[in-house]
């Protein structure tokens, strides 16, 4: 019952949108199609300007992956994953999360597939890929599309909240379905 | 520079073990793979962001985004002490962050840059993020999920007998980490503060 509920507010949500807010705009007065134009006009320069950032951060993840690097940190990380109570399977996703949106949906999606969506390892890869964010992409491509180079304390700010999006995923699997 | 430390650490290390494992060929595929996949992506948010920044436009003069930034004003006025009140800045963040909640990927990402952009105008060092542009990353990488949609219909297709059961959990863990977010924003922002001083 809830699964077909979420499963229709999510394929209507967006046909919604894009029918509700011309409409209201149209009956008060907006002339919407030259709004939309007007707006849309932004979107060109915007998209172009991130591709210095995109290449520069996606090559050096592509690299870590592809060489082996990485699977060799999950090797070095591996005792305190332990630590906090999670399966070691899970752990991949866990570091490929804030890199690569892609990779860490393919990553959930075989584990999901491999142990069975209601298993613990299912549940909480489930959990950990809803909770946490893609900081790298959202950093690179947030500021780099107005040309901010350095980033203060955000790539911090972004790598804390997605530990604790993960620890706590862990935690809550643990609890409710361990 | 964190940012620096960790760009050099994954190039470097990756070539690294790659050539300690006699397999260094790899790393020039991955870089020329990855660097078509950049602008591919970027390609692709030309479109998305051309037709949600035109909606974002007619739903701007209808005075919607103000309506809904008003009624979120108690929040974003704490949280970005820095933007006058009424600047466009926070309909965009606002905009953004609902976008996030509701599991509207597709939205969010163009709703985001328009935010960075207004937050940009305010911003006195162009290359410098602004304390308002880090805590508008750091909400929005935490940012409290209500529909994890895409997660909800992978688990529906492996044949789940709840695929929704993990929407509660969720909820949990994001505002928690939205809370350790604001709260780690708090402190690097009274730290910048004083070393200003």
């Amino acid at each position: 019952m809830t699964a077909a509920l979420m499963n229709e507010i999510s394929r209507w949500a967006i046909p919604l949108l894009l029918v509700a807010i011309p409409t209201i705009a149209y009956l008060r007065g907006v002339r919407v199609y030259e709004a939309f134009v007007e707006g849309a006009q932004e979107g060109f320069q915007t998209a172009v300007k991130i591709i210095p950032f995109l290449v520069g951060m996606l090559v050096a993840i592509s690299i870590f992956r592809a060489s082996g690097a990485m699977n060799l940190l999950v090797y070095v990380l591996d005792p305190v994953i332990r630590l906090i109570g999670a399966p070691v399977e899970i752990l991949p996703l866990a570091l490929m999360r804030p890199l690569s949106g892609g990779g860490a949906l393919g990553l959930a999606a075989e584990l999901i597939s491999t142990h069975g969506p209601d298993s613990l390892i299912g549940r909480m890869s489930s959990i950990m890929q809803g909770s946490t964010d893609t900081t790298f992409y959202v950093l690179t491509v947030y500021f780099g599309s107005v040309g901010i180079r350095q980033y203060r304390h955000a790539l911090t700010l972004g790598l804390l909240a997605d530990i604790s999006g993960l620890v706590a995923s862990i935690v809550l699997a643990n609890w409710l379905f361990g | 520079m964190v940012v620096n430390a960790i760009w050099l650490f994954l190039l470097g290390s990756g070539v690294l073990v790659a050539a300690a494992q006699g397999k260094v060929e790899v790393v020039t595929t991955a870089a020329l793979e990855a660097s078509k996949t950049a602008v591919n992506i970027a390609f692709e948010l030309i479109g998305l962001m051309t037709l949600w920044l035109g909606l974002l436009k007619i739903a701007e003069k209808a005075g919607l985004v103000e309506m809904l930034a008003n009624g979120m004003k108690p929040i974003t006025v704490r949280l970005f002490p820095s933007i006058p009140r009424n600047h466009p800045a926070i309909g965009a963040v606002v905009m953004n962050l609902s976008a996030n909640m509701l599991g509207l990927g597709s939205a969010a990402t163009p709703f985001g840059l328009k935010a960075m952009q207004e937050l940009q105008k305010l911003n006195p060092n162009p290359d410098v993020a602004s304390d308002a542009q880090c805590t508008f990353l750091g909400l929005n990488t935490a940012c409290i999920t209500l529909i994890p949609a895409t997660i909800i219909g992978i688990r529906a297709a492996a044949g789940s007998g709840n695929p929704t059961e993990i929407v509660g959990p969720t909820i949990v863990a994001t505002s928690f980490s939205t809370v350790v977010a604001i709260v780690a924003d708090r402190y690097f922002r009274a730290r910048a503060a004083r070393r200003r001083r």
